[in-house]
């Protein structure tokens, strides 16, 4: 058991997928977590991909500010994510809110709404000091287990249903 | 069945994945170096199977995973089919099966972007099942059999008698390869277009099967390729290099194009091209 376990976790470490969420940032640290992608760091040498989707990724990279209207999707996009799941806050404003911490639309920083578990700080953070970031997570993802789930995947089917079937009750425009 | 036909199926169906996952793995090293970068190492893409294999089993419905399983089972049964030198057209049924059920995987759940690939998918489908059919008939034409055995009984390398059916060949090969310009489906290398399309709701183990399905498929098709020079190995192996390296060029220096372009394009260039294949061989004959 012991040979798959490290198996397992070499290769964690070795294909992290990153989802990038913009919740309400300026855009300066988008900018430099694409630049990540450039030849000039080439973070794919990691094994590091950008992935469109939550389903398939394992770090969330989020930059900018909480406010009570994206929190919802930021709050969907890593509940879509599937254990073991690690996330990523950049810059001043994803850390703590910022310049616009006191804000009155502002709730703050990331860990406000999700558990966060590296803090990349900078205006706007390196694109040294994110690959870094990613790397401190990496050690954080490696052994960690994915929650036991009490309810059986049935009882998570069945309301997954319910919820497809009652979408009409939840659209805003008719 | 003797023994050494069930060593051989035995064989390809353990190689199969350790090949097409290598060869995905110089794939994307190589793209890296084109583009002026280091690339990942080879073996990143059984890092990423076996990473995506310990992830939480996430699903929409049953069908996903009731059509994962299909899907690989099919792509198994063509290599092993292959390996025991049945009949192509058999394998190419066996191979469409599974296609279809990936296709039905991602039709089975409401997500638009998953309901867009599929459909996307079955479009590209429809553009390399008649091709392929065209290039078996082909084979068929020179060596008066679909029997893969007597195929290889054949003296010469039938790439020179059909080298034009052979260029048909390679555009199934990149829709299959999902290489651009005709990975409007899903595609791989981080596109991030229609976020990977028929893949979207495929996750953790399940994407994991997937893509151990699709190296089964890409040995699949490089070994229909390897029937084109099968008397001498040095040919062989010269015939699949360069065609896999012309692949990964024409996958970095095209762009993206529409599927009614893809559509239009592969159909009319890849029929007159088979048209002009046969009616030399039947020049040749008289």
């Amino acid at each position: 058991m012991g040979f798959f376990q490290d198996l397992l976790h070499t290769s964690r470490v070795k294909s992290p997928w990153l989802i990038h969420f913009d919740c309400g940032s300026c855009n300066g640290c988008d900018i430099e977590v694409l630049a990540c992608l450039t030849p000039v760091y080439d973070v794919e040498r990691f094994g590091i991909l950008n992935i469109g989707n939550p389903k398939h990724a394992d770090i969330l990279v989020v930059s900018g500010t909480v406010n009570p209207r994206n929190a919802k999707a930021l709050k969907n996009i890593y509940d879509q994510m599937p254990d073991p799941k690690a996330v990523i806050a950049i810059g001043a404003c994803g850390t703590s809110g910022g310049v616009f911490r006191e804000a009155y639309n502002v709730l703050g920083g990331i860990d406000k709404v999700i558990p966060v578990d590296v803090y990349v700080p900078g205006c706007p953070s390196k694109p040294e000091a994110i690959i870094d970031g990613v790397v401190l997570a990496l050690e954080k993802l490696k052994k960690r287990r994915p929650e036991k789930d009490t309810e059986p995947l049935v009882a998570d089917l069945k309301k997954a249903r319910e919820f497809y079937e009652n979408r009409e009750d939840r659209q805003v425009t008719r | 069945m003797d023994f050494k036909t069930i060593s051989f199926v035995i064989l390809a169906i353990i190689l199969a994945p350790l090949a097409g996952g290598l060869l995905a793995g110089i794939d994307r090293r190589l793209t890296a170096w084109f583009q002026g970068r280091f690339g990942p190492p080879i073996l990143q893409p059984f890092y990423d199977v076996i990473k995506l294999l310990g992830k939480e089993p996430q699903v929409v419905n049953y069908w996903q995973i009731f059509c994962v399983h299909m899907y690989l089972v099919a792509s198994i049964l063509c290599v092993a089919l292959f390996a025991m030198q049945a009949d192509l057209l058999m394998i190419f049924f066996v191979m469409t099966i599974g296609a279809v059920f990936m296709v039905v995987g991602a039709l089975a759940v409401p997500s638009p972007y998953s309901q867009l690939g599929a459909q996307r998918e079955l479009i590209q489908m429809l553009t390399y099942e008649p091709l392929l059919i065209i290039v078996f008939v082909g084979i068929y034409f020179v060596t008066g059999s679909f029997k893969i055995d007597a195929i290889l009984d054949y003296e010469r390398p039938i790439f020179l008698m059909l080298p034009l059916l052979y260029l048909v060949l390679t555009f199934a090969l990149t829709i299959k390869l999902r290489k651009s310009p005709f990975d409007i489906s899903a595609s791989h290398h981080a596109h991030q277009e229609l976020v990977r399309g028929v893949l979207t709701e495929y996750s953790g183990p399940y994407l994991a099967i997937l893509e151990i399905a699709h190296w089964y498929d890409i040995v699949l098709i490089l070994a229909i390729c390897s029937l084109f020079w099968s008397t001498s190995w040095i040919g062989l192996v010269i015939l699949l290099a360069v065609t896999y390296m012309a692949e990964i060029i024409i996958d970095n220096v095209t762009p993206r194009m529409t599927w009614k372009w893809m559509l239009t394009y592969v159909w009319a260039v890849g029929i007159s091209l088979s048209f002009f294949n046969m009616a030399l061989l039947y020049a040749k004959s008289f």
